[in-house]
């Protein structure tokens, strides 16, 4: 336990100075401040864009809590996967590629420890980045439409969170296998498109861990049924890579 | 207790045999210069006495721990020092070595004092605070040895140390190997054989993956001693020595003849007929000569000889 603090707060130091932090932070928390805005204005916007278009402009309904919820979800989840590979793929493949990861390893330091370590802190980048998201999203749609459930967003935060954690995980599994980061990125994108995929098959998609954000809009609006299969095999997804890339990592010779 | 023992390690890449059944030993408190021409197995030989590489077969023992049985227990007792050392650039070299001092579960006040100690060791107390991204090869590998002093480790293992350096980078960082005479046992990978002659008591010649000498330096140059003179020439004089020195390698008494600019090295396989002959015949050809003598074998013939001969003869 004592070197598991040592090597996580070496690693949250770095996600300090290396500007992960700070980028997932300003990311997530422009589009949770956008998002609200976005579902509010974009019909006035389009109103301006297209003064001649009275008619089809009459056929766009005005905007509800629900559109600024589901601007929310997609934004987060697109840029927090995107963000989920860029910050993960170099973890551990550019340690290797440098000599960081032999230089750390010959000494007392279990190679578990050191995956685990660098999974949490990412981890609790992205917590604090959706964090911040949630708190701005939450108080522009009160300012803009109406109060959410507190407990509903807290819900739906939870469940964005896992989700990209499944991202991390892989990209970290995906880091560990090879010396190259950029085959790192390549192999995380698969498999990005690959699930993206699967969660489009009729009855299979309902395991797969896109079926959170359907879970987590229905959370605020009241609507869908909980989608615990879909959290089951998202849990075992980050469970799974992480004891792949350590058992990988345990045979891998630096 | 030996502080370095292996026992018959193997380890092959494809088809390439990187080691072939080495077996040495090297005594506490010595430095010990792991010889070797490129490709000849010391890097191999280092990453599995640091756990970072498994041997096919073997054993190893550093100060007493197995290390394929307790690889915890002999990472507590080594120093490592890779080729290319890298560190985290965003770290400043105080941070860095407090980071590694905190690994090996130094208190707060040791890893304090052990810090300013390394810092002051190392030379680089003045850059103890700027990011480790900003400095020299040579301050990078002084911040090396340093990071791989902090928990006093009876055994240093270092490949190649100086190898990337120049000139005035590898006399600091020889000097500072020095300085860790008598404090922990060196071992010291390296094809330079200069640095060896330098700071080194005892000497392993690693060469296809065997280890073909082992032995103290002075008693390595002795067993291997080649009989040698030296002839340096006035400037004016260096046509005529390469002239001469085409006359002489024809004799029968000659094993070889090296020329590097006015100076002519000679090894003779009958020093009695040399001692005879080979002044006579320098003046015989009219060389200006500035300097004569019979010479002690240096480190580069012995290393040439055991090499060639796969430590035969």
């Amino acid at each position: 336990m004592r070197i598991l603090w040592v090597v996580l707060r070496k690693e949250l130091l770095e996600q300090w100075r290396s500007y992960r932090l700070l980028i997932v932070c300003v990311v997530l928390l422009l589009f949770g401040l956008a998002s609200p805005l976005l579902a509010k204005y974009t019909p006035q916007l389009l109103r301006l864009a297209l003064p001649e278009g009275e008619e089809i402009l009459n056929l766009i309904p005005p905007p509800t809590v629900g559109d600024a919820v589901s601007q929310y979800l997609k934004n987060i989840t697109q840029f927090g996967v995107l963000l989920a590979v860029l910050m993960a793929m170099g973890l551990v493949a550019l340690e290797k590629d440098k000599g960081t990861a032999g230089l750390m390893l010959a000494k007392p330091i279990p190679r578990g420890v050191f995956l685990i370590a660098k999974f949490v802190a990412l981890g609790l980048t992205f917590a604090a980045g959706i964090l911040l998201a949630a708190v701005s999203g939450y108080y522009y749609t009160l300012l803009l439409f109406e109060p959410l459930s507190l407990s509903a967003w807290l819900g739906l935060n939870a469940l964005l969170l896992t989700f990209i954690l499944v991202y991390v995980a892989v990209t970290l599994l995906c880091s560990t296998v090879t010396d190259s980061q950029v085959v790192s990125g390549g192999l995380a994108l698969v498999f990005v498109v690959v699930l993206s995929g699967l969660s489009a098959v009729p009855r299979l998609g309902e395991f797969m861990p896109g079926q959170l954000n359907t879970w987590a809009a229905g959370l605020v609006t009241g609507h869908g049924e909980p989608a615990w299969a879909a959290l089951g095999v998202s849990v075992g997804l980050i469970v799974a890579a992480l004891v792949v890339a350590w058992l990988v990592f345990e045979r891998q010779e630096l | 207790m030996t502080a370095i023992r292996i026992e018959g390690l193997t380890k092959r890449f494809g088809t390439v045999q990187a080691l072939d059944g080495l077996s040495l030993a090297v005594e506490p408190g010595s430095v010990y210069g792991f010889l070797g021409p490129n490709g000849a197995g010391k890097t191999t030989t280092i990453r599995i006495l640091t756990g970072l590489a498994r041997a096919d077969a073997g054993r190893g023992w550093i100060d007493g721990v197995e290390v394929t049985a307790d690889l915890r227990g002999a990472s507590r007792r080594i120093g490592y020092l890779p080729q290319d050392p890298s560190f985290y650039p965003w770290m400043t070299a105080r941070e860095f070595i407090d980071y590694v001092g905190r690994v090996f579960g130094l208190s707060a006040a040791e890893r304090a004092a052990r810090t300013g100690e390394l810092l002051e060791l190392a030379g680089l107390v003045e850059a103890a605070d700027r990011r480790i991204g900003g400095y020299s090869g040579g301050m990078g590998q002084r911040l090396g040895i340093a990071q791989a002093l902090v928990n006093r480790p009876p055994v240093l293992l270092l490949d190649e140390p100086v190898s990337g350096l120049d000139p005035a980078g590898r006399r600091e960082l020889l000097q500072l190997i020095e300085q860790l005479r008598g404090q922990c046992t060196v071992f010291m990978s390296t094809h330079i054989l200069a640095d060896v002659e330098r700071v080194c008591d005892s000497v392993g010649i690693i060469s296809r993956g065997r280890l073909v000498a082992e032995a103290p330096q002075q008693e390595l140059l002795q067993r291997y001693a080649v009989p040698a003179f030296e002839i340096e020439v006035d400037s004016r004089s260096t046509g005529e020595l390469s002239a001469w020195a085409d006359r002489v390698r024809a004799q029968p008494w000659v094993a070889s003849v090296t020329l590097e600019r006015s100076v002519a090295r000679v090894v003779v396989d009958d020093v009695g007929v040399a001692r005879r002959e080979l002044l006579g015949s320098a003046l015989d050809a009219g060389l200006d000569l500035n300097r004569y003598e019979m010479v002690r074998p240096s480190l580069e013939d012995v290393f040439l000889k055991v090499v060639e001969s796969g430590g035969e003869g």
